[in-house]
């Protein structure tokens, strides 16, 4: 592994684990000893509901519910011990050096705050900045993601906007304190396919201009491997191959094939489609 | 199966539907036949109404102006949009089986009511053979819908569907809420029942590659508006006269750099 990393890996994670207690009173291990490097790059997490893929991005920032038990034999960002950090410096990291986008601005934004003030807050927390500048740094942000009227949306509410918007500001938020990494949980799983295009050029941009590393996490093999360099299949709490983007054909776990096999595809007369045949010793 | 409810194989006509919300129009003038047994689509991406239509046609939207229209029969007269036979005979699979099951209810209160409504009897043998025909046993009869992933909620939600031996279905982004390896036993599961009982499908969809993959026809809309009408084999040979509908396509085969980076 770790082809793509550089000599100074962003981000190491070796036989990471979490586990959650289940009602019999034992633990379930939502994921079951992940290991990856991350370099300046854009990784790809994919598998489907329940895989441990959002679970992983998750342990990353320190976001675990607090049931849930995080352990690993390293988890690394630039060299610090994430495991073994004070609450105070994995706050100064969170947001700051390490963002996190979500899933639906619908719920991931601050419904009763303007996009400005919230976009404000994330500079805030980090910098000592004055109000004007604050503000500037602001419009600069919801520009960088190409907002026509910075002006206009600074002052709207989420509501106010729509998803495709909602979601820049999004990544407007996530972007302002310049993090070193950054994780997109199905960024654009809520939004129309022609949007969903703008927000990936987008982000894409911004992290090619900024030397950030990004962990893509989605449930979309195809789009996934159109994005990002390499690819994580996860199946059951554990990456069941690593696959470079531009060799998705070439991908030899099952499951793998199998995703990719069965998605409808245009101008193929497939039916009945074919499905995943899950095999007992894929989890094992 | 018994054919109660009226008409064996039916199709519906639309003739300038309009739905307005105040002084925004969400469905303008938008027309479309589906025969009989067939099945239709319509693409769009949010807000361009085509779940409005849908909506419209069972009575869930509001009618500024237009008609619904059953089509065939066999000479049985058919029943006019809003009666209880219609209702019958049109059903619905909504998109998100998280929020279109009673969280409270079991299964078997789900599948027993539309059969208390429309007075159908023998409830205990319809519930299970609806269970069977959506690849359910019997041991799913009695749980909560939160005991039930997605792909089994959404077949409960077409069991539901079903229960009432319906002639059309109208879907709505049936499987948009599912993962993709899920998505193909739901669409393997709606064709089957299609060709099983001869069913018509008005299918709603973002995506191009499932609905070309279920029906015959498709339409196009934006904004309310029909952009196109045109047959799936035009579409997948690329076929297509407008510019939005290209649009799709390309937005549909996923990210592209234009400057090539590094």
């Amino acid at each position: 592994m770790g082809s793509a990393a550089n000599s100074d890996p962003v981000l190491v994670v070796e036989d990471l684990r979490i586990s959650f207690p289940n009602r019999d009173g034992g633990r379930t291990e939502a994921v079951r000893g992940v290991s990856f490097t991350l370099g300046r790059e854009r990784l790809g997490i994919v598998g489907e509901s329940g895989s441990g893929k959002s679970q992983t991005g998750r342990a990353i920032l320190g976001l675990t519910a607090p049931e849930g038990l995080v352990s690993a034999k390293r988890l690394e960002f630039h060299g610090v011990d994430l495991l073994h950090c004070t609450p105070k410096q994995r706050r100064e990291m969170r947001g700051g050096r390490i963002a996190m986008v979500l899933q639906d601005p619908k719920y991931s934004l601050n419904p009763v705050m303007t996009i400005g003030a919230q976009i404000e807050e994330t500079l805030r927390a980090h910098s000592k900045v004055s109000g004007r500048e604050a503000r500037s740094r602001a419009m600069a942000a919801l520009e960088a993601v190409q907002i026509d009227q910075p002006e206009r949306v600074y002052r709207l509410y989420p509501h106010e906007v729509s998803g495709g918007m909602g979601q820049r500001a999004m990544i407007a938020m996530m972007l302002i304190a310049d993090p070193e990494l950054l994780i997109a949980d199905e960024p654009t799983s809520a939004l129309d396919v022609t949007v969903q295009l703008q927000v990936l050029a987008i982000l894409d941009a911004l992290v090619v201009q900024r030397g950030m590393g990004l962990i893509f996490i989605s449930h979309d093999l195809r789009l996934v491997s159109t994005f990002c360099d390499r690819i994580l299949v996860m199946y059951a709490g554990k990456v069941v191959e690593e696959v470079s983007a531009g060799n998705l054909a070439g991908a030899q776990h099952p499951y793998t094939r199998g995703l990719l096999n069965c998605l409808p595809r245009l101008g193929d007369d497939r039916h009945p489609l074919p499905t995943l045949d899950r095999q007992p010793e894929w989890a094992v | 199966m018994s054919q109660d409810a009226g008409a064996s194989h039916v199709g519906m006509e639309l003739r300038s539907l309009r739905v307005v919300y105040d002084d925004f129009v969400a469905v303008a003038d938008t027309s479309l036949k589906v025969e009989a047994g067939q099945s239709f689509g319509i693409v769009g991406e949010s807000g361009s109404g085509k779940s409005t239509v849908l909506r419209a046609i069972c009575g869930l939207a509001p009618l500024a102006s237009g008609s619904v229209q059953l089509l065939g029969g066999n000479g049985t007269p058919l029943p006019a949009p809003g009666s209880k036979r219609f209702r019958r005979l049109v059903q619905m699979v909504f998109q998100d089986p998280y929020g279109s099951l009673h969280p409270r209810q079991t299964v078997d209160r789900i599948l027993a009511e539309p059969l208390a409504i429309h007075g159908i009897g023998d409830a205990e043998g319809r519930i299970e053979r609806a269970l069977d025909d959506v690849g359910l046993g019997n041991g799913f009869r009695f749980r909560y819908p939160h005991q039930l992933s997605g792909g089994q909620r959404q077949r409960i939600a077409i069991a539901r569907a079903l229960i009432l031996e319906p002639q059309i279905l109208l879907l709505d982004e049936p499987t948009s809420a599912l993962d993709a390896s899920v998505q193909a036993e739901v669409l393997n599961l709606l064709e089957a029942l299609r060709s099983k009982r001869s069913l018509t499908f008005i299918m709603v969809s973002h995506d191009l590659a499932v609905v070309t993959h279920m029906c015959e026809r498709l339409m196009v809309m934006q904004r309310g508006k029909t952009v196109e009408l045109l047959s799936s084999a035009d579409l997948a040979a690329s076929q297509v006269q407008d510019a939005y509908t290209r649009n799709l396509m390309v937005a549909s085969s996923g990210f592209r750099r234009k400057e090539t980076v590094e």
